[in-house]
């Protein structure tokens, strides 16, 4: 008997069953295919306006820091003011998402680069899959369009987020992932990212950076 | 105040065995409160609730020893015990004891459900809203992990002994840390005891309380052993004997005074 | 690195423990959770509803293990996944390890898995010649030490600055030694070089998992630094090493138990980062592994199904337990002798290792039941500890001495009239003893007590006698 037929069988005299028992496979596909909710905190609800402030004020307290613009075409400039003021070199490297491809760059001096990170890269800019105000939480998912290596080797990451595409919880996501990949799934990867990296491990003294990004900048556009 | 129009409830004092054996005045200082709340008290023949059998994995011997306890204490409208780990033992686990057995079951379940701890007791079923004891001096009170998380004991000491005159209740810090005592655990595991009970005495005296209270037996000797073993004037009583004003007697541990009246 | 057990050591353990004075001055660390923790239940009204929804998706999950096992192994097939099974620890290491020397594979990175402590991963990869390189800074930080983990979130929580500044000049002899390395930021910043380093170049990225979704056949991890992810996204293969209860049905579960994992471990409402991963790269994707390979482990815990202690099945390895734990705070982590401390490793430990060997660990408990109130999955630890009790009782496991001073107290205890004659007897000449100065600083037979703390002195005649002769009567 293979180590899988010893372990199911080990299961199934645990329990008491066969594994043909209707009501029991009936339950389970029951559940995985309609995913009840469960209880979703109040905390990320509300309208648009309450979600945006939720989200913000979440994501500064986990150490995000967060800029306004007004349309996509202004993050760049934004992006720009951002490296000058934390002295970054002017570079940035990103994936092929149109919604940073075709951004105005031309107006900044900041040297674009496309593709993966190898791990040369100081600043990384991506753009989000979708974000979770309960939390001040962003969702990204891998893929050509945002490489999943520049959310963790570039030391600076960039997020741009579109206020419109905040939900109020995690199960906005799960119902986005299934609109986008279909019922079940899943992109290679998808990462929540709530903050830059950290460890507390020396001596439980807090500090960033530890193997991510040190530093997590989210760019909020408002047009929807 | 309960109703006079009613006979006065039956309450059947579950003494505990360490009150029984090592400090009775607590036993009749939690008559006196109950009487004052307007109770009728029977002291019915008894030994012990049963837990250093419990907690050693006898359960043979506990269901023998709890079968004899809800016996005793048939005909009591409430059971009633000056400590939240025996009342916890008493309400919470006696049901568990003879889940398997759906005849005695039956009795285990009433008698469980008719169980209490005396300072919950007398606040949430007996609406008792104060006491007219009086302590003159600074207050630290410990919360038995038992009475804490086991019968949600923790408003109700307080309450009542903010109503007592002169009394200032002073904060705790760590007063819901196990003191470290779990029955046989003090003496089985006795170095490790030790270490608990020393952070739970640093943190006493800290407060620079004048007495410590708690509504446990054991957990008041193992404090009060390890204060004195330290050196520490602070006073030991079990909280029943200040809402009680029952304070002649010495504290836990002291010596009788030299003259006597 | 996991060495034989020495749980049955316990007490010995915990003595050394206690005079360890570098460690007693790193222990009250864990006792910081316990603030963080409860400000973020604070934050969150619907925390006591979510433990009770993590708590019954848990126990329909176990109720149902077979089945969704069967579906999530579909479903990481249909991604492109592998799904090994496991029975025993070393058929998980010889499994990992046919993996590695197929492809090749000189270096190994790990992201943090108590499973892989549990199995001795790391030494079967070592003697086979395969680097493996703990990334998570703790783990790394004892790897270096030859330590195991003494906390299952924060596994080097016992050590020091000084202790850490000591190990680097040790081992990274490639740098500079007249480097300053006396601030915290210093050591963060030369381990991320060096990590930085081994990410790139390993050849296998192993991690655990802190769920597994059925419905998706997604492997989730959570982690504060990043390194699971640099772990399990640079290198060709990823490996996933977990346990068959770390099934959960969906999407939705998995985010009612994540709502509890992080603020009950470290007070955070979410780790940084929260990972889901399923199968290997996409056809499109232009980075990720090209290799996705899940190692379902049992090594005991099928047997726990359907048994007494089925509830530590629930358990999500928050660690909420151990820090709220007076015995944990006292001792830390290593006293308990193998991978899994406090008291989710005192309940769990003899469920994998037996009751001889890790029998101790659930006696050295007082039951104040604090691990129980703050398990977001409602495990009842000390029930559960009770139980491990019960079968050394019945075995006949408990040390003779206490149990015939059990059975002569039992005795007394089962004949009232008895018990109550000798014990007024024994006080009364107690009292009269003891009465000059109120307390015992020793007693024979009572020298397990009188080593640590006084004895106050009994006041006399018992209640009951006291009661009796009052009365006249009993009831």
């Amino acid at each position: 008997m293979s180590a899988r037929e010893t372990i199911f069988e080990s299961i199934r005299r645990a329990l008491n069953v066969s594994g043909n028992e209707a009501p029991r496979r009936m339950a389970v596909d029951d559940r995985l295919a309609r995913a009840p909710k469960g209880v979703i905190p109040s905390r990320g609800g509300g309208d648009a306006a309450m979600r945006l402030d939720v989200f913000k004020a979440e994501a500064m307290r986990a150490q995000a820091s967060v800029a306004e613009v007004a349309r996509y075409d202004d993050a760049p400039a934004e992006i720009a003011r951002y490296l000058r003021e934390n002295n970054l070199p002017a570079t940035l490297r990103m994936g092929g998402d149109k919604r940073l491809t075709e951004m105005p760059w031309s107006g900044t001096l900041i040297e674009i680069s496309h593709g993966p990170s190898d791990g040369h890269d100081l600043n990384g800019v991506s753009a989000a899959f979708g974000a979770v105000a309960e939390t001040g939480t962003l969702a990204l998912a891998s893929g050509a369009d945002n490489p999943t290596t520049l959310n963790f080797l570039p030391d600076n990451h960039i997020v741009v987020l579109a206020a419109s595409e905040i939900g109020a919880d995690y199960e906005s996501v799960w119902s986005r992932l299934r609109e986008v990949y279909g019922k079940g799934a899943m992109p290679r990867t998808l990462n929540f990212i709530t903050g830059p990296s950290r460890s507390a491990d020396i001596e439980q003294t807090l500090l960033l950076g530890a193997h991510g990004p040190r530093r997590l900048h989210i760019v909020l556009v408002a047009e929807a | 105040m309960p109703e006079t129009t009613k006979s006065p409830p039956r309450v059947g004092l579950f003494v505990t065995c360490l009150v029984d054996l090592m400090r009775p005045s607590v036993g009749f200082a939690a008559v006196k409160l109950l009487e004052e709340a307007g109770c009728s008290v029977f002291v019915p023949s008894q030994t012990c609730c049963g837990q250093p059998a419990y907690n050693s994995g006898d359960k043979a011997t506990t269901r023998d020893i709890a079968w004899a306890t809800i016996l005793a204490f048939e005909d009591c409208d409430y059971v009633v015990a000056p400590s939240g780990s025996c009342g916890g033992m008493l309400a919470r686990h006696y049901p568990e004891l003879f889940i398997d057995e759906p005849q005695r079951a039956i009795k285990a379940n009433a008698f469980a459900a008719r169980c209490h701890e005396l300072v919950s007791f007398l606040v949430d079923v007996m609406k008792v809203q104060k006491v007219s004891a009086t302590f003159e001096g600074s207050v630290a009170y410990h919360d038995s992990c038992s009475g804490l998380r086991e019968l949600g004991i923790e408003a109700q000491p307080r309450l009542l002994l903010k109503t007592v005159e002169g009394l200032r209740l002073v904060e705790l810090e760590g007063s819901d840390v196990c003191c470290g005592f779990g029955g046989t655990f003090a003496v089985k595991y006795g170095e490790l005891s030790d270490a608990i009970v020393t952070q739970k005495t640093a943190n006493i005296a800290a407060t620079g309380a004048d007495l410590l209270l708690a509504g446990d037996l054991g957990c008041l000797m193992n404090m009060a052993g390890k204060l004195q073993r330290q050196g520490s004037a602070i006073a030991v009583r079990h909280v029943a004997e200040v809402l009680a004003g029952a304070l002649d007697e010495p504290p836990i541990g002291a010596p009788a005074p030299r003259v006597r009246q | 690195m996991t060495v034989a057990p020495t749980s049955a050591q316990f007490k010995t353990n915990a003595h050394e423990a206690l005079g360890d004075a570098r460690l007693q001055r790193a222990l009250p660390h864990s006792r910081n959770f316990i603030g963080r923790r409860a400000a973020a239940v604070a934050r969150l009204p619907e925390f006591e509803a979510l433990r009770d929804s993590a708590r019954d998706i848990k126990n329909h999950t176990l109720a149902h293990l077979d089945l969704y096992l069967e579906a999530y192994e579909r479903k990481v097939r249909e991604a492109g996944g592998h799904v090994h099974y496991a029975l025993t620890a070393k058929q998980a290491n010889d499994i990992i390890l046919d993996l590695c020397r197929e492809r090749g594979a000189k270096s190994v990175t790990k992201g943090k898995s108590m499973i892989s402590e549990e199995i001795g991963l790391n030494a079967a990869l070592e003697a086979a010649g395969i680097e493996a390189v703990e990334t998570d800074l703790g783990e790394y930080i004892i790897q270096l030490r030859g330590e195991a983990p003494s906390h299952i979130i924060a596994p080097a929580i016992h050590v020091t600055k000084q202790d850490i500044e000591a190990d680097f000049r040790r081992v990274h002899l490639d740098l500079p030694r007249d480097r300053d390395l006396s601030q915290p930021e210093q050591l963060l910043g030369e381990a991320r070089g060096i990590l930085r380093s081994k990410f790139l170049a390993a050849d296998i990225g192993v991690t655990g998992a802190n769920f597994l979704i059925a419905e998706t056949g997604t492997s989730i991890i959570v982690t504060n630094e990043g390194n699971g992810d640099l772990t399990q996204l640079l290198p060709s293969v990823h490996i996933v090493i977990a346990s068959l209860e770390k099934i959960v049905p969906t999407l939705e579960d998995a985010s009612q138990l994540l709502r509890v994992l992080a603020r009950s471990a470290t007070g955070q409402d979410m780790s940084v980062y929260t990972t889901l991963s399923t199968g290997p790269r996409r056809p499109d994707d232009p980075d990720g592994p090209e290799e996705y390979h899940v190692v379902l482990l049992d090594n005991g815990r099928s047997s726990m199904l359907g048994g007494e202690f089925e509830e530590m099945l629930r358990c999500i390895r928050c660690g909420a337990c151990m820090n709220h734990c007076p015995v944990y705070h006292a001792v830390g982590g290593h006293a308990y002798g193998w991978v899994y401390p406090g008291p989710m490793g005192a309940v769990l430990t003899p469920s994998l290792i037996g009751v001889a060997e890790g029998g101790q660990l659930p006696n050295a408990s007082t039951f104040c039941g604090r691990c129980e109130s703050v398990c977001p999955v409602r495990i009842p630890l000390p029930k559960l500890m009770r139980h491990w009790r019960e079968r050394e009782f019945e075995r006949h496991l408990s040390p003779r001495l206490a149990r015939y001073g059990l059975g002569v107290w039992a005795f007394f205890a089962k004949r009232a009239a008895l018990y109550r004659l000798s014990t007024d007897l024994a006080m009364r000449a107690l009292h009269l003893i003891g009465r000059g100065k109120g307390r015992f600083a020793s007693l024979p037979l009572a020298g397990g007590w009188t080593k640590y703390r006084d004895l106050p002195a009994p006041q006399g005649a018992t209640f009951q006698s006291q009661w009796r002769a009052k009365s006249g009567k009993v009831k």
